[in-house]
């Protein structure tokens, strides 16, 4: 592997071909803010927040950082007016599901975005597919899973799959960075009151 | 059929299937595309089959079910050759009298021709009424001409020559060539240089290719790959076969959406003549080239459409976007270098080889060139589908291929590219339709819808449905797309129900910038467009709604009230009688007033009111007058001997 040298925020930084940059930024100390990102999992690329500013051949791209790989020369900036725009932005949209999410909060503090923007609809699911994905690619049980799509997707457990797997495994549900009680609801309401389709759907 | 071993049978089979063709000898075409069947051409191609066996003309006439010709408006659609006879709007009842009249006596039927409300001349030639004369149908043209059941009326018409040609006199790198020297842009939406693609793919490192047809249109009023497909699909195969020959891919596959039944049927029917023909499979026409095509049904997703979503359907997963960033022409299906064109960039292939970049360079503008074809639909005289040269205006689109808008209304905004599309208001209609142009005016080309609306039509309702469509038809994984969409359709709602507020557009346009800026594919980063595009050209009207309180196209049920004027009401009684809600109050001699607390808004009154009286009316954005005093309703009449 060879090694590939770029800058990130003005410094210098060393990082193997192949590598993201937030895996770059990482190593060299330089902290980007995930939410959808875990180490064990495949980028996914869904919550956006790890959003930087590339200039890659003399023009300025916004990426996210989880999942562009690294390249000779790539200069990147973590923070600029139009990433922390971005970020403030996401931030607010995702409170108006997850207010109380400490996560967000933190965050949100940095950014300065406020929690009341947006009318609240207490889905608490910001959609990052932590557990969807664990349950998938470490365990290897697909036990949770998404349903529908657009505004109207939300997660649920396979009543089939977590009657039998999830009491005893549970480890998606400290993943969740919004609401560990709202994973445990949706998996109780999911084998309490299967639907005799695809599995639960809660209308809320 | 025996399978064609070289390129000299293909030839003696095109010409033992012209030797028995009499050009001359009447044919009967029906449009048998999905707009005349839904309007009725299999009863009419019954009436016929069956007119023809009983006037006894079976073996003097052939009758032939083809593919969209395109006028959809007024379909089901007849055309009897060679005299190029166009009956319009055919019904089974007419079919006895075309049958006897035009076909035995060569007399044409006034009635069913097509006038020009112009002139109020009847048109008998096909080509001669104005919707046609206006194009330039090079790639759909063949359509009404064609069985798409039938291989040997593709081959009739020069078909599979393209195929041919690039397999035994051009190498792959001359194919290649040919392609990007034609700049074929990619007609499903970007424009991205379709040769270009092809290098990407054929460069890519991998033994395994693959080359798909995106054919999963999905835009609201969009069908112009539909028809292509259902109507010509042997023409789509070629091209096909054409790249991947040049890519040096041996598999395909046609992504088509399970709701085309026709395209789907018609595409695996041209599929299995064309391996039985030996035109597929292992060997084609003895050039030692292999290659073999798939059709994959899409279910329903309009996110699919986006590559990286649709390589990843393909794979048999849910059909959403990879965040990589990486061309699928590099990594695409299973990981493997996978070129995907639109079906009618496809299409376009056999013509560049047969006729040369040259000729195909003709046509068009600087950066955009050759043709390109939009299903023209809204409020329009000639809804359908019609293909033009890049570089005409709107102007020439809308009313001389379009014949203007229709019921005579004024015209306010054209949509192109679908819901990823923007409007483009009057004072650009001189624009040169091309790639570039489009964009530059807040739009895009995007798969060729052409969605006209009037001064009826209400501009921020417009956005609000283009927006509520992607509410329902993201794929929902990323944050700025699923969240963005759920806030801006979401504002727009409050606008057109009259609770918008100072600020909303401020906010909508914060809104389309992070959802543009963060989004994970196209669909996201295009979602804004038909927000952007409205407040960029009809900002006022979204003040008015919120400002006002006023709906400017009085479109808007929550901000538009009916009134009757009680000086024009001439206690008729038919909006009273109408009225589907009884919110009329009103009587013989008595001049009738709308009860606002029951009144549905639904327009009957205002249908209804005899347009002498002209007494209903629509308001918006004032108070609806008092009601006349109940003792001045009563309409005293002069007596007719006065």
């Amino acid at each position: 592997m060879s090694e590939i040298l770029l800058r990130i925020d003005g410094k210098e930084v060393k990082a193997r071909e192949g590598m993201t940059i937030l895996e770059a930024a990482r190593s060299a100390g330089i902290f980007i803010p995930t939410l959808c990102y875990h180490e064990k999992l495949e980028p996914y690329g869904a919550c956006r927040i790890c959003i930087v500013e590339v200039e890659v051949r003399g023009w300025t791209r916004l990426v996210v950082s989880c999942v562009y790989p690294v390249e000779d020369n790539l200069v990147v900036r973590t923070r600029s007016e139009k990433v922390d725009r971005i970020r403030k932005t996401l931030l607010e949209l995702m409170m108006a599901h997850a207010p109380d999410s400490s996560q967000l909060q933190e965050l949100a503090q940095e950014y300065g975005a406020d929690r009341d923007r947006f009318e609240k609809e207490a889905s608490f699911c910001i959609h990052c597919g932590l557990c969807v994905r664990y349950c998938a690619e470490v365990k290897k049980l697909n036990a949770v899973g998404f349903v529908d799509r657009g505004t109207r997707k939300e997660i649920s457990f396979i009543p089939q799959i977590a009657s039998r797997e999830c009491w005893n495994c549970k480890e998606c549900f400290p993943l969740c960075p919004t609401s560990y009680l709202q994973a445990a609801f949706v998996l109780i309401e999911s084998l309490a009151f299967p639907s005799p389709s695809s599995g639960p759907t809660s209308e809320k | 059929m025996p399978r064609l071993k070289s390129f000299a049978e293909l030839e003696e089979l095109r010409k033992s299937i012209l030797s028995i063709r009499d050009p001359n000898k009447p044919c009967i075409t029906l449009c048998s595309g999905s707009a005349c069947y839904a309007c009725g051409s299999e009863a009419v191609a019954a009436s016929i089959e069956n007119e023809i066996e009983k006037q006894g003309l079976s073996a003097e006439v052939d009758f032939r079910k083809t593919g969209c010709h395109g006028f959809c408006e007024r379909g089901p659609i007849i055309v009897i050759h060679p005299e190029e006879i166009c009956y319009l709007q055919v019904e089974p009842e007419d079919v006895p009298e075309i049958v006897s009249q035009t076909l035995k006596q060569k007399k044409v039927i006034e009635r069913l021709l097509y006038t020009d409300p112009r002139t109020n001349e009847k048109i008998v030639r096909e080509s001669e009424i104005p919707f046609y004369k206006n194009q330039t149908r090079l790639v759909f043209g063949s359509n009404g001409n064609i069985d798409p059941k039938s291989i040997d009326d593709y081959l009739a018409i020069g078909g599979y020559s393209a195929l041919a040609k690039a397999l035994s006199q051009m190498t792959r790198e001359q194919v290649l060539e040919e392609v990007k020297k034609a700049n074929l842009r990619g007609r499903g939406g970007g424009g991205f240089p379709a040769g270009k693609k092809w290098e990407e793919c054929r460069n890519a490192p991998g033994e395994i290719k693959y080359v798909i047809v995106n054919a999963d249109e999905g835009d609201p009023g969009a069908y112009k790959d539909r028809s292509l497909l259902e109507g010509n699909p042997h023409a789509v195969l070629e091209g096909l076969t054409i790249g991947a020959y040049a890519i040096g891919s041996h598999e395909g596959y046609i992504y088509v959406r399970q709701e085309y039944p026709l395209a789907v049927e018609n595409v695996t029917i041209a599929i299995k003549q064309a391996q039985e023909y030996g035109l597929l499979g292992k060997n084609i026409l003895g050039s030692g080239f292999d290659f073999t095509v798939k059709v994959h049904r899409g279910a329903g997703a309009f996110v699919s459409g986006e590559s990286s979503a649709l390589m990843t359907a393909l794979e048999g997963k849910v059909g959403e976007p990879r965040p990589k960033y990486i061309h699928t022409a590099v990594k695409g299906v299973w990981d493997r270098p996978s070129d995907l064109n639109n079906v009618e960039t496809w299409a376009n292939v056999p013509l560049i080889i047969n006729k040369g970049a040259d000729w195909f360079t003709q046509f068009g503008t600087e950066g955009s060139k050759g043709t390109k074809i939009f299903s023209l639909v809204g409020k329009i005289n000639n809804t359908g589908l019609v293909e033009v040269p890049m570089g005409i205006t709107l102007r020439d689109i809308i009313y001389k291929v379009g014949g203007g808008i229709a019921g005579g209304k004024k015209f306010k905004a054209v949509q192109t590219g679908g819901p990823s599309g923007g409007c483009i208001s009057e004072e650009q209609l001189d624009l040169k339709v091309d790639f570039d142009e489009l964009t530059r005016a807040g739009s895009m080309m995007g798969s060729g819808g052409m969605i006209v609306m009037d001064e009826d039509t209400c501009m921020v309702d417009f956005a609000r449905y283009f927006l509520n469509f992607l509410s329902d038809e993201s794929c929902g994984k990323c944050v700025p797309c699923r969240e963005g969409i759920r806030q801006m359709l979401k504002v727009l709602t409050n606008i057109t129900i009259g609770n918008g507020k100072e600020g909303d557009i401020e906010l909508l346009e914060e809104l389309s910038e992070v959802t543009k800026d963060a989004s994970l594919c196209a669909l996201g980063k295009s979602a804004p467009n038909p927000v952007l595009s409205t407040i960029r050209y009809f900002r006022d009207e979204y003040e008015a709604h919120i400002k006002e309180k006023r709906c400017p196209a009085y479109s808007c049920k929550a901000l538009i009230s009916y009134f009757i004027d009680p000086h024009r009401c001439q206690a008729c009684m038919i909006c009273f009688r109408k009225c589907p809600a009884d919110a009329i109050d009103g009587g013989k001699n008595k001049i009738h007033i709308i009860n606002q607390d029951k009144c549905t808004k639904c327009g009957t009154c205002f249908e209804v009111c005899p347009s002498r009286f002209g007494a209903v009316k629509k308001i918006s954005g004032e108070p609806v007058p008092c009601p006349v005093p109940e003792k001045e309703r009563t309409i005293v009449r002069k007596s007719k001997d006065k």
